[in-house]
């Protein structure tokens, strides 16, 4: 049972990465590249839950559920999200502290013009 | 290179991409499959070490070391940011009065949502950070609310109370002093998930409120320079 049905989500985290990565190559903006960039890395989120769901399953937190009783969705893909989400934003954070250094530094953000690295 | 020659490697590439992503899936186990033996193991290590949020144990107890990194690419990267939009000096006396702004003109309810909301969202992040090995959440989700909360102050339009709020250096040093603490932790006391979910909490909290205390400082000093 391997229909086109069965992979759509990983198509779809495909996809999303691809779609990102067009937009970083037809930016005219350095602020829009960082943006696609995080579209782009978003795909990764969806690949790797959609590889450790499990149909009918629950969050991995037994607080409230019996162990045992329920099945769960992978913890570890969802540990490797969150720690793509917290490596994404601080990445982001600091392409946008260069995004402010050039924009001070040759007064433009588009990358076409900024030729050089002299200022 | 012109835009079209761009557009053709894109395409070349993307086109590899595809070709390679489609044949790689084609042998995954089937998308709610019930085939995840490596879940299955970290779930029962995560009970026997009494840690119901499964989450929380891989990433403070069976894959500590992992976490480190992260940290450690969080601390370099917010240490990074900071490096880069210090003000150089002769813009700081440029831009002259720069906190020199008074607190801005705002409806009254506002500032009282903001000073309504400030304790109930540190206590918020204080109880995510808290109850991360128990149930969804732990340090980087509670150090980011943490980290927001002080900034519903700047929210309800009160700027120099936000910068009497959070003084910068003090910030540096928490965030220093606990990314120490995490990888000793990580280190020595193995498994200690309530004690990493603080350093996390505190080190996420103070490297965001940096950030955003230096993005400020930066529009700040543009507006200031009239650019």
């Amino acid at each position: 049972m391997s229909g086109m049905l069965d992979h759509l989500p990983y198509l779809a985290a495909g996809w999303i990465m691809l779609v990102g990565v067009y937009g970083i190559v037809t930016s005219r903006d350095l602020i829009h590249a960082v943006v696609c960039l995080s579209v782009s890395q978003s795909g990764t989120y969806v690949l790797l839950l959609a590889i450790g769901y499990r149909k009918e399953a629950t969050a991995p937190v037994f607080s409230d559920v019996q162990p045992g009783t329920v099945s769960v969705v992978d913890p570890v893909v969802q540990a490797m999200a969150l720690t793509d989400v917290v490596v994404g934003a601080t990445v982001t954070a600091l392409l946008l502290a260069l995004t402010v250094q050039v924009a001070r530094r040759c007064g433009t953000l588009d990358p076409d013009e900024l030729r050089s690295l002299e200022p | 290179m012109s835009s079209r020659v761009r557009m053709i490697v894109f395409a070349v590439g993307a086109l590899g991409m595809v070709v390679l992503f489609a044949t790689g899936f084609r042998r995954l186990p089937d998308f709610g499959g019930t085939f995840h033996p490596y879940g299955d193991r970290t779930v029962r290590e995560a009970l026997r070490q009494a840690t119901p949020n499964v989450v929380s144990s891989i990433n403070f107890d069976q894959r500590v070391l992992d976490t480190v990194g992260e940290e450690l690419i969080l601390f370099a990267s917010a240490l990074g940011a900071v490096v880069l939009l210090r003000a150089v000096d002769h813009e700081e006396t440029e831009s002259g009065t720069r906190h020199g702004h008074g607190a801005a003109e705002v409806f009254e309810a506002l500032r009282l949502v903001g000073v309504v909301l400030l304790p109930i969202t540190l206590v918020t992040g204080g109880y995510i950070v808290a109850h991360g090995q128990l149930s969804p959440g732990g340090g980087f989700q509670g150090g980011v609310v943490l980290g927001t909360a002080i900034h519903l102050i700047y929210l309800a339009g009160d700027y120099p109370a936000l910068t009497r709020l959070r003084p910068v250096p003090l910030f540096e040093v928490g965030e220093a002093v606990a990314a120490g603490a995490f990888v000793a932790l990580a280190l020595l006391a193995v498994g200690a998930v309530p004690a990493l979910n603080v350093a996390v909490g505190i080190e996420v909290g103070c490297a965001l409120v940096l950030l955003i205390a230096k993005f400020f400082d930066q529009a700040l000093l543009v507006g200031a320079d009239g650019r």
